[in-house]
């Protein structure tokens, strides 16, 4: 319509007139639209981070580790979680399920001159296939090397560096770790690590190794981890490992197990219900902001409305319908809005950078984001555009030609 | 001054009868507090085509009020009005708005252009609300402000235009529709005796083309020029006479 065009020609005119004006009050839609953008990002980003955390985890994982046993309501110390547990699932559940012992603890390390303090894991070698890790370099351990109690070491993919070494020299090299001669057999490609699980820092030696060589007889495993097939399997999986530990351990179903059966995930998942609500709250701030800048939209158009009284009862004398004044002042608050709310997205990219270059905080501008926060702008140029508008399409033309 | 044949659509409309104005028993009360302004309180009038009306009266004799009414800026109270031949009293607001766009050319004592608009936009800008394609609307509005002898300021904003050259715009502009009816409202209130009298002179001659002219006015002299008189006093019309000493 060639009306249309009008209205827009005139909002943008009446924008250029009072340039300054319109800047200032579309600032508070640009600082409102930039904060939402960029929280929604911060939230974003750490989301991403927990999601990338669990899918490094496995999804597919339960963890087996000793508990508190109870009786009669009283905690009868900690109980035991051995070796004996770990073969009992391979012998009876192992034809379904991946099953994978570990014992740790934190040791000195050296090579040449190069000496760190690394956790030193004992496990099986079904803990590089239930955990998806991948070779750098060289090999991993085999059951021949767990039965020989082989003093063979897989190196985490930072302890290369740890030890001042390029990961490819150290393979066939020899390192102490507690003094005890090591030969490295390979190095681990990059995993990246999920709250306690930095797989990337450790050391992995075969179990009976761990435990009678290097840990002195210790056998309380620190956990075992059991793999199901696929995600949707943890609940069989579940009851296996149940019935399996609670016979071992001779525990009666009724009674209260001395182990606990955790999906790792389900600490990320609590973990990640957090920071989707606290990045909520920051949003829902920033959202307060937007609000702010929406009504000095209204407060701004309410005076234009003003300013332009006559102008509006020209504009109706000569022919105007209530719904073409309506749209022209509504249309302005709106092209201030939209404006806001593109130079605001504009910034919130830009802050997000600068958080994530400054902080090295994992940001995220979701496409969602933005569209919402534009969205939202325009729905707030309508909301506090409406009420100023209507106030000029219903001014009586006669008192609006004889405004002074 | 040339007519450009403007006449054709609104002159052959049987329906009118040749009639512009028609009201009767037109009234309008305000309610001022708890006390009732009876400022128009029965007018029986009636305005035929090519007719040059003034429209007089002291303050406070309802004529701004009953201008309003013509004008269709305002509704009646009671009683009926049939402008170029369509009962206008009943109209809703967004109606009236296409009445006035369509039939009413408004020329104000104060001018009333846009003042950020140019001399052009100004005299489109009826035309932009009956939704003309913008060549068209550019051509018309050209057409009228060469009338009004303004061809070479057409680019001007009001600020650097002289207040006779204002009026002529807000003329133009009035026209551009080719209203059946050029309302005047004080026209030359805001204009010194030389201007006054160019305004005068160029409505006179836009009657002559057979332009329907009212033209509301406390000056007598500026009445004298109209073919018609209508004199009003306390909302009634005291006296309503041909101009028999007409100027031109």
């Amino acid at each position: 319509m060639f009306i249309l065009r009008e209205i827009v020609m005139v909002a943008m005119a009446s924008i250029r007139a009072n340039a300054l004006r319109s800047g200032l009050t579309t600032l508070g839609i640009v600082i409102g639209t930039a904060a939402v953008i960029t929280m929604v990002a911060l939230g974003e980003g750490a989301q991403r981070q927990v999601q990338e955390q669990i899918e490094n985890m496995g999804t597919n994982i339960l963890t087996v580790r000793p508990g508190q046993g109870f009786f009669r309501g009283v905690a009868s110390g900690s109980r035991r979680l051995e070796e004996d547990d770990a073969l009992a699932l391979r012998d009876q559940i192992g034809h379904v399920y991946e099953i994978a012992p570990e014992i740790e603890s934190r040791y000195q390390v050296t090579y040449a001159r190069s000496n760190s303090s690394n956790s030193i894991v004992g496990t099986w070698p079904s803990f590089f296939s239930l955990y998806s890790h991948e070779l750098e370099h060289g090999r991993f351990f085999d059951e021949g090397e767990v039965q020989g109690r082989r003093r063979v070491a897989v190196l985490g993919s930072n302890v290369p560096d740890d030890l001042e070494t390029p990961g490819g020299l150290l393979v066939g090299r020899t390192i102490q770790i507690r003094g005890i001669p090591f030969e490295v057999i390979g190095v681990l490609r990059e995993k990246g690590g999920a709250m306690w699980m930095q797989p990337d820092d450790q050391i992995f030696i075969p179990l009976s190794t761990a435990m009678y060589r290097v840990m002195g007889g210790r056998d309380r495993l620190r956990s075992i981890y059991v793999a199901a097939p696929s995600p949707d399997e943890l609940d069989p999986a579940w009851a296996e490992i149940d019935r399996v530990i609670r016979r071992e351990h001779r525990i009666l179903p009724t009674e209260e197990a001395d182990f606990s059966i955790q999906q790792s995930s389900d600490i990320l998942e609590t973990f990640n219900e957090t920071t989707q609500t606290f990045s909520l709250l920051l949003a829902g701030i920033a959202g307060v902001s937007l609000l702010v800048g929406g009504i000095g939209i209204m407060n701004i158009m309410l005076v234009s409305v003003t300013e332009r009284t006559r102008e509006i009862g020209v504009r109706k004398a000569l022919g105007a319908t209530r719904k073409t004044i309506l749209f022209q002042f509504l249309v302005e608050a709106l092209v201030l809005c939209v404006l806001g709310g593109i130079l605001g997205v504009a910034g919130g990219f830009g802050a997000a950078e600068l958080i994530t270059r400054l902080y090295g905080s994992n940001t995220a501008v979701a496409a969602e984001a933005v569209a919402v926060a534009l969205g939202f702008s325009a729905a707030i140029g309508l909301f506090f555009g409406i009420w100023p508008a209507r106030r000029a399409s219903i001014l009586d033309p006669i008192d609006a030609l004889r405004y002074e | 001054m040339r007519n450009r044949g403007r006449r054709g659509q609104n002159g052959s409309n049987s329906e009118t009868n040749g009639v512009v104005i028609h009201t009767e028993g037109l009234r309008k009360y305000y309610i001022l507090g708890a006390e009732t302004v009876r400022a128009v309180r029965g007018v029986d009038l009636e305005v035929k085509r090519g007719e040059f009306v003034a429209i007089m009266g002291p303050s406070g004799s309802g004529k701004s009020t009953f201008m309003n009414l013509i004008g269709c800026l305002d509704t009646p109270t009671g009683g009926d009005y049939w402008l170029n031949g369509r009962k206008v009293s009943e109209l809703s607001d967004d109606q009236l708005a296409r009445v006035r766009n369509r039939d009413i050319g408004f020329v104000f004592q104060t001018f009333n252009l846009l003042p950020r608009a140019t001399a052009l936009h100004n005299v489109e800008l009826p035309l932009i609300y009956a939704g003309m394609s913008s060549r068209e609307r550019r051509k018309r509005a050209e057409e009228k402000l060469t009338l009004v002898g303004l061809a070479d300021r057409m680019d001007h904003r009001p600020p650097e235009l002289s207040g006779g050259q204002r009026q002529r715009v807000a003329i133009a502009r009035a026209l551009v529709n080719d209203p059946a009816l050029l309302l005047a409202d004080e026209p030359t209130g805001n204009l010194d005796s030389r201007t006054t009298m160019e305004i005068v002179e160029m409505l006179a001659a836009l009657n002559q083309a057979g332009q329907t002219i009212v033209l509301v006015t406390h000056e007598s002299d500026i009445a004298a020029w109209a073919s018609r008189q209508i004199h009003l006093n306390d909302g009634l019309v005291e006296r309503d006479f041909e101009n028999e000493g007409k100027v031109n």
